[in-house]
């Protein structure tokens, strides 16, 4: 049987010239919780519904990221956006003030790639000077839309994984200045037949290992020529499935492998279960975090991989399994 | 993908952990066991005052329910439930806090279509079998009383 290869595309004019994240109690209380430009302690700000609260992270997100490139919403060209909400609505109740044309993408928790793919080339062919990146997540809003209400009595399983309440926006715009968006692969739909709805870091996993083996090959590199391979939030039981699966064909990742979803959250002293999740965890780790280390320097070479389980809960009732997708972007310093 | 679903399927099983039952198993043992101590203590209350059996019964309930919502309303009862498992969850606190967690988090959506469409989303399948289940067994034994 030929299995589709796809392509990995290689970008020539395309720099993440500015980011921006904003994040919740819980993040603000994880590790990297002094990194994020905004923290909003209640969760809401000014909001009224969870849902409006999670708008309110976005459009604070790609404000911060504007500011810091003395940019006003007239001067963008372009914005994609997604979140985990039907319709994605913490992306257009979130963004219409802006006025910003604007395309909604949804690719659960690996939207935040599939956004700065399009957003760089769209910014690499020439047809926009500028394009950004949001996306969005709150533990709140997805809790109510997915699971049980906040304050039922149920218990997770160890499995399970926690949505981040964080937003991460990032522009996109020729420029000379690193970070720069080097190559992207985009994922192909897996489904490894995952049906149990608290362990997604199985069933996007699959999807991981084939965009990752994909791009390497298709880069000609091994994953020691990265500084770090970032998986959005595959959380623990995702990333020891990664680990087995590069282990079949003779890989070893871990040495160079990080997980969003592991890293977000202190998981000996917060109650997160198997680690973090959802379109905010890893935007905000890469725009809190990691592009800042690339855009300094100290790292060089990174290839992000935002997994995404496309989860919908009527399907999961129904018994159909979870299907997977993985998309991988290449940043780098030079 | 190289891999089958069900080899796929088999890794995954070994590589997710699963709960710590010594853990869960005593701590739902010990608050389930201590909602009843309370239960029965409040029982012989509410005799000591004067209720009959059956209305002390009758209050007893009343009084963890009330217990329950409240500790819901305070964000407590799922901190205590996250704990706590099935020790807070199979006693008729459990079922209160299955009502009241819907009908606070569905209000935003209003009193109609929010909090009232959805207050027994949880707690409704209990409803719908238990009830039907009693009602089953209610004409087995008018049958058998029959006999």
């Amino acid at each position: 049987m030929s299995v589709c290869e796809g392509k990995t595309f290689r970008y020539s004019n395309a720099s993440i010239i500015s980011y921006g994240s904003v994040a919740g109690s819980v993040e603000s209380e994880g590790p990297f919780g002094d990194e994020f430009d905004e923290i909003i302690k209640d969760n809401k700000g000014s909001a009224q519904t969870w849902e409006q609260a999670e708008a309110l992270f976005q459009q604070k997100a790609l404000k911060h990221a504007m500011d810091k490139a003395n940019l006003v919403p007239e001067k963008m060209d372009l914005v994609f956006a997604g979140d985990l909400l039907n319709q994605c609505i913490g992306s257009s109740c979130g963004l219409k003030d802006y006025y910003i044309p604007f395309f909604g993408i949804f690719g659960a928790c690996s939207t935040f790639a599939e956004g700065l793919i399009l957003a760089g080339a769209m910014v690499n062919a020439g047809y926009v000077d500028n394009a950004a990146a949001v996306t969005s997540s709150h533990y709140s809003s997805a809790e109510r839309q997915f699971r049980f209400p906040l304050n039922y009595g149920g218990v997770r399983t160890p499995t399970a994984q926690w949505t981040a309440t964080a937003a991460g926006a990032a522009i996109i715009s020729a420029s000379q200045k690193p970070p720069f968006i080097k190559a992207a692969t985009v994922g192909k739909i897996e489904d490894m037949g995952i049906t149990d709805a608290n362990n997604m870091g199985a069933a996007m996993s699959g999807a991981a290992y084939d965009t990752i083996s994909r791009h390497l090959k298709h880069m000609s590199s091994h994953p020691e020529d990265y500084d770090a391979i970032i998986t959005g939030d595959l959380g623990e039981v995702g990333s020891n499935m990664l680990y087995e699966l590069f282990k079949r064909d003779g890989i070893s990742i871990e040495q160079h492998h990080k997980d969003c979803g592991l890293m977000i959250y202190d998981r000996e002293k917060q109650d997160v279960h198997a680690g973090g999740s959802g379109c905010g965890c890893s935007a905000s780790m890469m725009c809190g975090h990691f592009l800042k280390h690339v855009e300094n320097g100290d790292l060089k070479r990174i290839l992000y991989v935002a997994t995404g389980a496309l989860m919908s809960p009527t399907i999961v009732q129904q018994g159909e399994s979870i299907p997977g997708v993985a998309h991988a972007v290449e940043i780098t310093y030079k | 993908m190289n891999i089958s679903n069900q080899e796929y399927g088999r890794i995954v099983k070994r590589v997710s952990p699963p709960s710590s039952m010594t853990k869960t198993i005593p701590m739902a043992f010990v608050v389930g066991g201590a909602i009843c101590v309370l239960g029965e203590a409040l029982l012989n209350m509410y005799g000591a005052i004067g209720f009959s059996q059956d209305n002390a019964g009758a209050m007893t309930s009343l009084t963890l329910i009330f217990l329950s919502a409240l500790l819901t309303g305070l964000k407590l009862y799922d901190r205590i439930a996250q704990h706590a498992g099935a020790g807070t969850l199979v006693p008729i606190t459990g079922f209160a806090n299955s009502v009241v967690s819907p009908a606070l988090e569905f209000k935003s959506e209003g009193y109609v279509l929010g909090l009232g469409a959805k207050m027994f989303i949880i707690a409704g399948p209990v409803l719908v079998y238990g009830i039907s289940a009693s009602i089953i067994y209610g004409v087995i034994y008018y049958i058998q009383t029959l006999l």
